[in-house]
């Protein structure tokens, strides 16, 4: 289905999309941008959160609750803890990031990466409409097809987590020093 | 809704995580910028399942992969950087050259 700009604007759903994508992008370029770094973590939290509320309004509210224990409660955290226990300094601090001399290449970068993929998208996707009857997916959908079509990636991905954090906590625990016999 | 807005939006974040890993010095800070690239791929696989209206949920399930590879992640990295701080002092990515030819 192909929808003008005309009916798109007409749309309640793409002023709520809006509410939430700007949001997103500022706290995501106050991640990559602010000086202090106890807030840059903390802007994570208003980019992430604007994704799970992106999913929910998608229907995907299993992923995007997902997102909200995962992400928001755990993973801030643990940069919280990494930010503390690295003893980074917690004021405002300029050596956050590099000079101009890589912030200007950078930027174009990332500039010319956006207009291209957008371009293309647009080209290839623009005004293509998500069905508007779709409704939320059920978590029992998801753990039938999780339980069965996907279980083998599913326990390889168990084992990789598990892998990991015995592989954090090897890197990280302090080594005895050896008793002298 | 289109799905051009959903993938436009994530090139966005995807472009701005980019630019954070490239600028950012200090390695935490490089970790929560490869996070906002991780949220941009995650809103691109959750727009394109739910436009396709995939059977199998393929886009949503591998999102959920995708956050536990990055709980994975995180938990690594951070014990990486740590290390890396009790031999150094310093988290600063610009120093780490001792593996530089």
């Amino acid at each position: 289905m192909h929808v003008s700009f005309e009916q798109w604007l007409t749309e309640i759903a793409n002023y709520v999309f809006a509410a939430l994508a700007i949001p997103t992008l500022v706290g995501a370029w106050m991640v990559v941008t602010s000086t202090n770094i106890v807030r840059a973590v903390l802007y994570l939290v208003v980019t992430l959160a604007g994704s799970a509320a992106l999913f929910i309004m998608l229907g995907a509210e299993f992923v995007g609750w997902t997102v909200v224990l995962v992400y928001i409660g755990a993973v801030i955290i643990l940069f919280l803890i990494g930010i503390m226990i690295t003893r980074a300094p917690l004021g405002s601090h300029e050596e956050l990031s590099h000079p101009a001399t890589v912030k200007i290449p950078a930027a174009l970068l990332s500039i010319v990466l956006f207009t291209v993929v957008a371009w293309a998208v647009a080209d290839a996707f623009g005004g293509l409409a998500i069905p508007p009857d779709v409704g939320a997916t059920r978590t029992g959908q998801l753990a039938e097809v999780i339980f069965q079509r996907f279980v083998i990636p599913f326990e390889v991905v168990s084992l990789v987590l598990l892998s990991a954090l015995v592989g954090g906590i090897a890197l990280a625990r302090k080594d005895e020093p050896e008793e002298p016999a | 809704m289109t799905i051009a807005q959903f993938v436009i939006l994530g090139t966005a974040l995807f472009s701005i995580g980019l630019y954070g890993v490239i600028t950012r010095r200090n390695a935490v800070l490089v970790l929560a910028s490869v996070e906002v690239m991780l949220a941009a791929v995650n809103i691109n696989l959750v727009a394109f399942d739910v436009y396709l209206a995939d059977q199998l949920y393929a886009g949503q399930i591998f999102t959920l992969f995708i956050i536990a590879v990055a709980a994975a992640e995180v938990g690594i990295g951070l014990a990486i950087v740590l290390m890396i701080f009790r031999n150094r002092h310093d988290a600063d990515v610009d120093e780490l050259d001792l593996m530089r030819y």
